[in-house]
């Protein structure tokens, strides 16, 4: 067993003095990787600071848009029906990670800061434009999640630093989202990759939105989905589009989300965007998947998570439970 | 470097001295020789270490010993009552022949308890979800989703 001592800060000033005068001190949340890498020896710290007992680390703000505390459990954010109504992709992740007992102790900061080009979290934070607030030791900063992700395992945080909380803007009633974890078995996996959509459409046409219900319920695949869709002439206002595991770190396809831009939403329409989103990609083959089925899901999965999303934006109240399987 | 603790374990208040590395596994089995939780992986993987600290089912193989100070831990060894009567989920795993080898049993029926705790009568995907973490490799899980079943039914 790795020795090291362990401390237990109640407040960010008093983890980060520790972390500035402690030799090899390693910050800890959850612990589900930390401790995994302590176990398997790629880690020896001296010194663990545990920010499980900093109060204002794990709490969740809904009042003015979305504040995710960066000790929040998964287990936390997938309770939360607000989060449930209107950051679904969120959910979406939160409810396939690892297992039970995993998200009752993971953080979401721990999912984003461990930075695996897999992070089930990072897909849904980057199409909701997640800002992510860092404390340290020269003060405070906020920078775009787009540009935390350095490269695998690693991130834009200095020394000493550490991430206190992501903010996500509110969206409204036109506005759905989507993430799908595409894996071999339902739980305890890591996805072979993993895509989020978020959509906000234009329902100028009265009424478009009912009779967009009667086509969702009616029609069984989702081709017919989206032919029914493009007869009513609903445009995308507004799209993101975030991938993982086709690249060194998650990934906006961010031409293909500007393709979507403005357009009326068809078959066709989503074709192109999953060819864009795919040659966006450098996916590399791994023992989950080899690297040209990976692109390939890319296109089957925008499409899938786009219809997805807009069926939540008809039918806001089915939340992630009711959502088609794969 | 031993650091003084205080916590309930299994409804008794447990004061120790502890080292700041161990984990929660390793303090039940190897100090206070409570050998009902087993360890699989060590890894968070098989959910065999599977205790329940305030209410929630957590791998106690990856759990900080110091962070159990003041919570509520149960393990597999506080379902026993008083008077040596099983749990009525341990008489379920045995009625519905859900224990082979048994290793996995003592994480398994935790991650139940901690379900049937917040909820009376969970639906199959509801049990299925709570030990989807929990590795079997013997029963093939239909026998153990039935006696969770039959424990809900029961009450």
């Amino acid at each position: 067993m790795t020795r090291y001592d362990y401390h237990k800060p109640e407040t960010i000033e008093e983890a980060l003095s520790l972390m500035a005068c402690l030799e090899g001190a390693k910050y800890i949340a959850g612990g589900t990787d930390v401790m995994v890498l302590i176990k398997q020896k790629k880690l020896m710290p001296k010194h663990l600071i545990s920010i499980r007992n900093i109060r204002d680390l794990g709490s969740i703000d809904t009042g003015n848009g979305l504040k995710l505390g960066a000790a929040a459990t998964h287990n936390h954010i997938d309770g939360n029906d607000v989060i449930r109504r209107w950051y679904t992709a969120l959910t979406d992740a939160t409810g396939h990670l690892g297992s039970r007992q995993i998200r009752n102790v993971a953080t979401i900061g721990g999912n984003i800061c461990n930075a695996a080009p897999s992070a089930d979290t990072a897909c849904p934070l980057l199409v909701f434009d997640a800002t992510v607030s860092i404390i340290g030791p020269w003060g405070r900063r906020t920078i775009a999640l787009d540009d935390f992700f350095k490269g695998p395992g690693s991130t834009a945080l200095r020394e000493g630093e550490l991430v206190q909380a992501f903010h996500i803007p509110g969206f409204g009633e036109n506005t759905g989202s989507a993430y799908i974890k595409h894996t071999r078995r339902q739980a305890m996996d890591l996805p072979i990759i993993g895509l989020a959509a978020r959509m906000t459409i234009g329902t100028d046409k009265h009424g478009g939105l009912s009779r967009c219900k009667a086509i969702l319920s009616g029609a069984g695949s989702t081709s017919a989905i989206l032919a029914g869709i493009e007869g009513e002439g609903w445009r995308c206002e507004d799209a993101r589009i975030a991938m993982s595991v086709v690249a060194p770190r998650p990934i906006r396809a961010k031409k293909a989300e500007a393709a979507l831009k403005g357009k009326v939403i068809s078959g066709k329409l989503l074709q192109e965007g999953g060819e864009l989103a795919a040659s966006e990609a450098s996916p590399r083959d791994s023992i989950r998947g080899e690297a040209w089925y990976r692109t390939d899901m890319i296109k089957v999965l925008l499409k899938r998570a786009i219809v997805r999303s807009i069926e939540r934006v008809v039918r806001p109240d089915d939340g992630p439970d009711r959502a088609r399987t794969q | 470097m031993r650091k003084e603790i205080v916590f309930t374990l299994n409804g008794e208040e447990m004061r120790a001295d502890v080292e700041p590395h161990w984990t929660l596994l390793y303090f039940l089995r190897e100090v206070c020789e409570m050998t009902g939780t087993k360890e699989g992986c060590g890894y968070g993987e098989c959910g065999a270490c599977t205790v329940i600290v305030d209410g929630k089912a957590i791998n106690s193989c990856l759990y900080p010993i110091l962070e159990a100070e003041g919570k509520n831990v149960i393990t597999v060894e506080g379902l026993v009552t008083s008077d040596g009567a099983l749990h009525p989920l341990q008489k379920a795993f045995i009625d519905n022949g859900a224990v082979q080898c048994g290793f996995c049993t003592p994480g398994m029926i935790m991650s139940a308890k901690a379900l049937l705790d917040t909820k009376e009568k969970p639906a199959e995907e509801e049990i299925k979800d709570a030990i989807a973490g929990n590795f079997c490799r013997c029963t093939g899980y239909v026998k153990i989703i039935d006696a969770i079943k039959s424990c809900g039914e029961g009450r």
